[in-house]
């Protein structure tokens, strides 16, 4: 008896461990990605559709077999808009969670912070931040690459669609924040490029109620045109008070304009405002030839259906950044050096959200003026202009 | 110094010792570090607080001056580090010093509202003629003293409680000494020493620049260890972060402030599985600490053991 | 011109921040730091009773308001109450905490992103002196006056507003003539919560809402109360419109990235010189237990 069941045991232990080996489809090790994201905190509007994008499109990849039968597993963290978090996330990432790649952070400042441990980490980071210094010099950041398009590039498509309006004096409004910063001193550095005299420079606070008079100060000091530069309530603020104001001028947003919420929130106030937009926020509107527009209606419309809400230019650049990752673990496989070489050298005329890109030695993020759509809000709804 | 604290004291080298070697994970060290470079702060600004009885809403505005301070000589002037960190707090001193004289006449909220309104200019300052602006700057060095760079996580992790052990020691110190105890005379009555002729108004003084030294101290610390600072990390925010550490702690009893500081860097990593709700739970924590602990961590403890070990305990 | 009526737009919402903060520190001697949220729950639950329950206006205000009473309620009875005898340090800290749990509601619920909902009255804006001024500011700016005014009735000619002022002043005395003190306290908090929920109601038309726009509202508002003295509404009031329009005027004739910084250095100026703000005899401050 003893012998029958001892028999009848190690065959069920067989027939377990073979059940377990063989009956689960991921048997293969999970590939691990870390994603630092600004959840929560001033930043969070960056941070939280580019995490709800990073939890997308890990189901969507896992169902579809993973990567090359490895499952993609993205460890995400809340940085909470911090420098300091930022820090202590990555190393948790790096040391406790042994990543192959980190996705973001969502700012600047966070990306910087990070720059040289991942650098010493040899770990590619892919920052879902704008900031130029980010990825320059290449030479001394070798390990990191950037998603979102430069603000430079932005200012350049706002300055070259205003030259050919004829405008030449304009007045820029930012807010006092790394974004609004950033893209003040995108805007001055271009400028003389386009033969454009910035007659009047303000500022606001990113919880101001009210930018009549640093509106009232641009058109008295005779600026043709106004630019604001910034995210969150300041654009549907700054653009209520200039309708309210009858400036007569044309108000230009930056791509942070992206999002229709924008345009639901400053009402008929909206009506006429243009911005350089990625090409995700207006795919409906594109040409179905174009190469990003298949990819753009099915991440829209997934995330769509998902979250009820659209993803909007930030939750884009996760995406990019993702994808690129997930490419280049496909092709070379789960080795560090080989998916910074890839990515350097293999991602060349790349249809993202972002735009096409084309990354070099000497270009970590490989978008320029191209990457955008100059766009105006028309009717409450947005219109590509020629 | 007393039994108590020498104990404490005694402790606390050893826990500096021997922590990197049994958990040597770079990420526990981090928080270490972090933890330790607030502990510094909170250390200031319990003396300031519990001893001296005054109120600072603006702990913020002596760190970021620290670190602003020490990083733009060192990067900018080529000053040598440990230089550029004595500079910054000679400067935190100054601007304690202006602060404090008419500040100090203040009370209670009037005092606290000065100090914020301090921490908050120091704040605009930063963000609109600092160095990068709200985009902060970075390619900060590591500390390096006579050609010996530190920059491994070990490396922080030893300098950081270093200075702790430094600054505890001082600390302890002038706490037993006629000044600790003119102060505490200070907290319990003004009137008092007045009429014993002590100088107040200097005594108070004194203490407050002393933890404005503290916070820069700790500020240089923070900016040649993260080797990148924006002004949005020296925020009223952080004023509240640490003014929670001494509170958590135990205003009473200096050793509250270290408590304090690691509890309160640690609880948000330890909050981190819950992702969206964890400002909610921290919130709640805190809330629910503050409503039943109110006497601080440390003297609880202290109570505690001494009811242990039989002795009646006696109210501060 | 413009400047002014920027100033006075922003500088009514100060104020009423401040008018709460008067009323919790006249009865019970707390400064409550949560004030700010009050403020931001009355834009955000506006929002959602009349757009997204889609409710008649006047019900919408009046849910907005029992809510935000509610909130403050709440408050007191959770964390307030169960306190004997608490020290300013302790108070201070337990109301920043509460601000936090109230955060993380509002951002659990409502998101982080900015919600509004249209103007009391349709309409273009006025133009007066060659300066546009909104109508919702209007409203606004009236709105506060006639707070100031059913305060001033309240706290001056009701039994129950002069039993609230009694209890800070001496609460054992109050008790001893029999006044509630712990139901004045409770009542405090509620009517306060309700003040700043009238000024997030006004305001969000202009200035949108979202679940952080607290902490900032709260330091100014607080700002203005100092400025005109603790515990005189009218002097809050001042102070509100002062602060609005310093900074105002700052960011117009000045530099704007140096607005914020005005106001403070002002209020600092005032706190060193006349301590006692510009509506409060210095004998008063004596008085107060703070």
């Amino acid at each position: 008896m003893k012998k029958a069941t001892g028999k009848l045991f190690v065959v069920l232990v067989a027939a377990l461990s073979v059940f377990l080996l063989f009956g689960n489809a991921f048997a293969k090790e999970p590939y691990k990605i870390g994603a630092l994201f600004a959840v929560t905190g001033p930043a969070s509007f960056l941070g939280e559709p580019e995490k709800n994008t990073a939890l997308m499109l890990q189901e969507q990849i896992n169902k579809a077999g993973g990567i090359n039968g490895h499952p993609l597993e993205i460890i995400i963290e809340d940085t909470k808009s911090e420098e300091s978090t930022a820090v202590l996330s990555a190393k948790k990432l790096l040391e406790s969670d042994k990543v192959l790649a980190i996705i973001g952070p969502s700012t600047t400042g966070e990306s910087m912070a990070l720059v040289p441990i991942l650098n010493t980490a040899a770990t590619p980071l892919l920052s879902c931040a704008a900031g130029a210094p980010i990825t320059q010099p290449v030479k001394d950041r070798p390990w990191i690459f950037k998603t979102p398009q430069y603000d430079l590039s932005a200012a350049e498509a706002i300055y070259g669609y205003m030259k050919k309006q004829g405008i030449s004096k304009v007045g820029i409004i930012t807010i006092s924040t790394g974004f609004g910063d950033a893209g003040k001193k995108a805007l001055l550095e271009m400028a003389p490029k386009y033969s454009i005299t910035i007659v009047a420079e303000e500022k606001y606070g990113p919880k101001d109620s009210d930018m009549t008079t640093q509106l009232t100060k641009i058109k008295a000091a005779g600026a043709q045109a106004v630019i604001n530069w910034s995210v969150g309530p300041g654009q549907v603020i700054v653009t209520k008070n200039w309708h309210a104001l009858k400036m007569g001028i044309p108000l230009y947003q930056s791509h942070g304009w992206g999002s229709k919420k924008n345009i639901e929130l400053a009402g008929k106030a909206a009506e006429g405002v243009i911005a350089p937009l990625g090409r995700l926020v207006v795919w409906e509107k594109i040409p179905d030839k174009h190469p990003q527009k298949a990819l753009l209606k099915k991440y829209t419309q997934d995330y769509e259906a998902r979250y009820k809400s659209e993803p909007g230019t930030f939750g884009g650049h996760a995406y990019d950044s993702i994808m690129m990752i997930v490419e280049a673990l496909k092709k070379v496989g789960p080795d560090k050096k080989k998916m910074r070489d890839y990515i350097e050298k293999n991602i060349k005329n790349w249809p993202g959200t972002g735009g096409i890109f084309t990354m070099s030695p000497e270009d970590h993020c490989g978008l320029d003026k191209n990457a955008f759509e100059m766009v105006v809000v028309k009717n409450g709804d947005w219109e590509i202009l020629k | 110094m007393r039994k108590g604290d020498l104990s404490a004291f005694l402790l606390l080298i050893f826990l500096i010792a021997v922590l990197p070697i049994f958990s040597g994970s770079p990420y526990t060290l981090t928080v270490g570090i972090f933890s330790g470079i607030n502990a510094i702060v909170a250390i200031g600004l319990c003396i300031l607080m519990g001893f001296a009885g005054q109120v600072s809403l603006g702990q913020a505005g002596f760190y970021g001056i620290g670190a602003y301070v020490s990083s733009v000589l060192s990067v900018h002037a080529g000053f040598p580090i440990v230089v550029s960190m004595i500079f910054a707090m000679v400067v935190a001193a100054f601007a304690a010093a202006i602060l404090a004289v008419p500040a100090l006449r203040l009370k209670g909220h009037y005092l606290a509202v000065a100090t914020l309104g301090f921490g908050e200019i120091i704040y605009v300052i930063l963000n609109e003629w600092g160095p990068g602006g709200p985009s902060g700057f970075g390619d900060i060095p590591h500390f390096n003293l006579f050609g010996y760079t530190i920059d491994s996580t070990k490396g922080h992790f030893y300098l950081v409680w270093g200075l702790v052990a430094v600054v505890m020691f001082f600390s302890i110190n002038l706490i037993h000494s006629r000044t600790g105890r003119a102060l505490r005379a200070v907290h319990d009555s003004e009137i008092a020493c007045n009429a014993m002729g002590l100088d107040v108004a200097a005594l108070k003084i004194k203490v407050f620049i002393l933890s404005a030294v503290y916070a820069a101290l700790a500020g240089s610390l923070y900016a040649h260890y993260v080797t990148f600072i924006s002004p949005s990390s020296f925020s009223l925010f952080y004023s509240i972060l640490v003014l929670m550490m001494v509170i958590v702690g135990g205003i009473t009893n200096v050793w509250g402030a270290i408590i304090g500081a690691v509890v309160i860097t640690v609880l948000p990593e330890l909050l981190r599985r819950f992702e969206e709700l964890d400002v909610l739970v921290y919130g709640l924590i805190l809330t629910l600490s503050l409503i039943f602990f109110r006497k601080g961590l440390v003297p609880i403890l202290i109570e505690r053991i001494k009811k242990l070990r039989g002795f009646a305990v006696v109210k501060h | 011109m413009q400047f002014l009526f920027s100033g006075l737009t922003v500088g009514a919402v100060y104020a009423l921040v401040g008018i709460g903060f008067n009323i919790t520190y006249n009865a019970t001697s707390i400064i409550n730091l949560a004030q700010g949220e009050f403020v931001v729950i009355g834009g955000l639950m506006m929002w959602f009773f009349s757009e997204s329950l889609k409710l008649p206006f006047f019900v919408s205000v009046a849910l907005t308001l029992v809510t935000a009473g509610l909130v403050g309620l709440l408050m007191e009875r959770l964390t307030i109450k169960p306190l004997k005898n608490p020290d300013l340090l302790l108070m201070i800290m337990i109301t920043i905490a509460v601000s936090i749990v109230l955060r993380g509601v509002l951002m659990f619920y409502f998101g982080k992103d900015p919600y509004v909902y249209p103007a009391f009255t349709e309409g273009e804006p006025l133009s007066i002196y060659g300066a546009i001024i909104q109508q919702q500011t209007l409203w606004v700016i009236g709105i506060t006056g006639l707070c100031i005014i059913a305060l001033f009735f309240f706290f001056k000619k009701t039994i129950i507003g002069k039993a609230m002022l009694a209890c800070a002043v001496n609460p054992t005395a109050a008790q001893l003539v029999g006044i509630n003190v712990s139901r004045m306290v409770m009542l405090s908090f509620i009517l306060s919560a309700m003040v700043g929920a009238i000024g997030g109601m006004a305001i969000t038309p202009i200035s949108l809402m979202e679940y952080d726009k607290g902490p900032m509202l709260a330091v100014k508002g607080f700002c203005a109360a100092i400025m005109g003295g603790l515990g005189s509404n009218r002097g809050a009031v001042l102070g509100g419109f002062i602060i609005g329009i310093l900074e105002s005027m700052t960011a117009g004739y000045i530099h704007s990235g140096l607005k914020d910084a005005v106001a403070l250095i002002i209020l600092l100026l005032i706190l060193f010189f006349k301590p006692a703000g510009l509506f409060v005899s210095k004998a008063m401050l004596q008085l107060r237990k703070f």
